[in-house]
């Protein structure tokens, strides 16, 4: 079902690292303890269903991603999870008790979508301070050196460039030595140059089997750090697995073909998800290629420059998001 | 020591009263570095000194010189300062970053928050008092009786709480933006309405009329009772109205901050 048919130009597209994946294959283990559980958990805001009966279980040493488009609910799970919201219906649990607790917090360290921190204080006192708040935290010497921001230890955090102050709210998440670490969307409104170096900066920390819950909207975010991903919109789970099941489950192929025939009439064939015009070319993503390419030959005759590839994993979450259209 | 720091033992205990002491240093050095803050808290008290303490200060009212009645009247203005301030604009402020939240989520526990703005605000308020008490006495040879001092001192420093309490109410009402505006506004009137910037006798009788439903003259007069000054109404009723403007303060803000609960997580 799966294998190219090798007889057809093939144009490779899903050739990301798969280091993520093998690394993955290392650490994941299914039987981990549960750190951190929703369970059938709803939160509404007023009339707005942020979340619609949401499980989910975080295990002792994974990297799990949470991934989804804005608004999809990534972040309110998150503020479940830290105890900061509480849910409409369902349970909440950290490391088997109430989030909020003391003795929960002092094993969490989190990332937050927040705008910044007191601007008059120096990066060494706001890590020194947020420290003395754990019982065995990282000295501040090593988590300016896990956050590469040893050479600007003595600016006030008002002076620091945008890059410098997330990596500052990064230092603030894992000067506590936390078991679990939360990354609520780290690297929104960085460059790709900062968010390749602070996903490097993410690999050193979680090395030594720590666990961590990533949100983001960044597909390539999921893929370069996580072990398993689940797939959220509209306040539902709607995938769930390694980035490469996410990929080969719900994406299929892509199908790239110079033809005669219409957007819509392709987009009705049988395991189609999404065509795109490209030219006079078509895009197609399919969940499965074969009986597509069959049906595009037998419906077009002249049809040419036929390629099909594997779909990314950023096919693959347009797929999940975008249902098609029945 | 490289094994410890690989995970956290739950053996391990926090250094309580050290991160008290580091939470209240950095409150401090966070406001003290904030020019505005300072100038206002500090400066602007000693300024108002020099003018109205030379213009005024020869002349005397409830029993005492009007220099000494402003020398604690303007220290007054600065406790208020520090507290509404700190409270109100610091706290709408850092719950509009979303440091709040970040520091809801660490384990620090919420009293250390509070207590170490409390100590900073009666730290600005020793600091008010001791240049104005040096500039009163350069100035107009103000001078108290240790004893006396240290009484004043007491009272300027229990004034913290009520107007903690005020900036707590109007710092969770409002947004970031809005809080200082507001609190100026509201600051400014009531303080001079109460006395603290003219002597209260001087005001025109329907300002005095007014006075008593605002905390800032409650406050203003019990400080002027501590250096022997003969109050206008009671002490113990003085006691009573700033006790019932901090609970209601405290109850608006109890109910604002059960509002914000889940919305901007603050």
């Amino acid at each position: 079902m799966e294998s190219e048919p090798i007889t057809l130009p093939f144009t490779p597209t899903g050739q990301r690292a798969m280091s993520a994946a093998h690394r993955g294959a290392a650490r994941a283990n299914p039987a981990g303890r549960i750190v951190a559980e929703l369970r059938g958990v709803r939160k509404h805001y007023g009339t707005v269903q942020a979340l619609r009966g949401v499980d989910l279980q975080v295990r002792s040493g994974e990297v799990l991603a949470l991934l989804g488009p804005n608004g999809a609910g990534k972040t309110t799970a998150v503020g479940l999870l830290l105890g900061l919201l509480k849910p409409t219906a369902g349970e909440v649990s950290l490391f088997g008790g109430d989030p909020s607790s003391t003795a929960a917090k002092v094993r969490v360290g989190a990332m937050l979508q927040i705008s910044g921190v007191p601007a008059t204080l120096k990066v060494r006192e706001h890590l020194e301070l947020f420290a003395s708040y754990y019982p065995a935290p990282l000295s501040v010497a090593r988590a300016l050196e896990l956050a590469d921001l040893t050479e600007v230890a003595d600016r006030p955090y008002g002076k620091l460039s945008g890059g410098q102050k997330q990596r500052v709210h990064f230092a603030l998440a894992l000067v506590g030595n936390p078991d679990l670490l939360f990354l609520d969307e780290p690297t929104t409104g960085l460059d790709v140059g900062a968010r390749r170096a602070f996903w490097e900066q993410v690999r050193d920390f979680i090395g030594s089997g720590r666990t961590v819950v990533l949100t983001t909207h960044y597909l390539e975010e999921a893929d370069a750090l996580a072990d398993r991903i689940v797939v959220v919109d509209h306040g539902a789970v709607i995938a769930e697995g390694t980035p490469a099941e996410v990929k080969s489950r719900t994406a299929g192929r892509r199908i790239h073909a110079v033809t005669s025939l219409g957007r819509d009439e392709v987009l009705a064939l049988e395991n189609v998800v999404s065509v795109e015009r490209n030219g006079a070319a078509l895009e197609i993503l399919a969940s499965h290629a074969e009986p597509v390419v069959l049906e595009l030959l037998q419906r077009d005759p002249a049809l040419r420059d036929l390629e099909v590839g594997g779909a990314g994993l950023e096919d693959a979450f347009l797929a999940l998001t975008n249902r098609p259209q029945a | 020591m490289t094994t410890a720091t690989a995970h956290p033992t739950t053996a391990a205990k926090r250094n309580l009263p050290r991160l008290y002491l580091l939470e209240t240093k950095y409150e401090f050095l966070k406001l003290w570095r904030l020019r505005a803050y300072s100038l206002s808290t500090l400066v602007f008290p000693v300024m108002f000194y020099l003018i109205f303490g030379s213009s005024f200060g020869g002349f005397s009212t409830q029993g005492i010189r009007v220099a000494a009645y402003l020398m604690v009247s303007y220290a007054a203005v600065g406790v208020i300062n520090a507290a509404v301030f700190a409270f109100g604009a610091g706290v709408a402020g850092e719950r509009g970053q979303g440091w709040m939240m970040l520091k809801r989520v660490s384990p620090m526990p919420a009293s250390a928050y509070f207590t170490a703005k409390t100590l900073m605000a009666v730290m600005f308020s020793v600091l008010v008092l001791v240049a104005l008490t040096i500039t009163a006495f350069l100035l107009q040879g103000v001078h108290l009786p240790v004893l006396t001092w240290l009484k004043l001192l007491g009272t300027l420093a229990a004034g913290v709480l009520p107007f903690a309490a005020l900036g707590l109410a109007f710092g969770y009402a409002l947004g970031p933006n809005s809080a200082p505006t507001v609190l100026n506004l509201v600051n400014l009137p009531m303080t001079f309405v109460s006395g603290l910037y003219i002597p209260i006798t001087q005001l025109p009788p329907f300002v005095q009329h007014i006075a008593p439903y605002l905390p800032a003259y409650h406050f203003g007069q019990l400080a002027l009772t501590a250096i022997g000054a003969h109050p206008v109404g009671t002490v113990g009723h003085h006691l009573l109205a700033l006790a019932a403007f901090t609970a209601v303060f405290l109850a608006l803000f109890i109910r604002a901050y059960r509002r914000d609960e889940g919305r901007t997580y603050g």
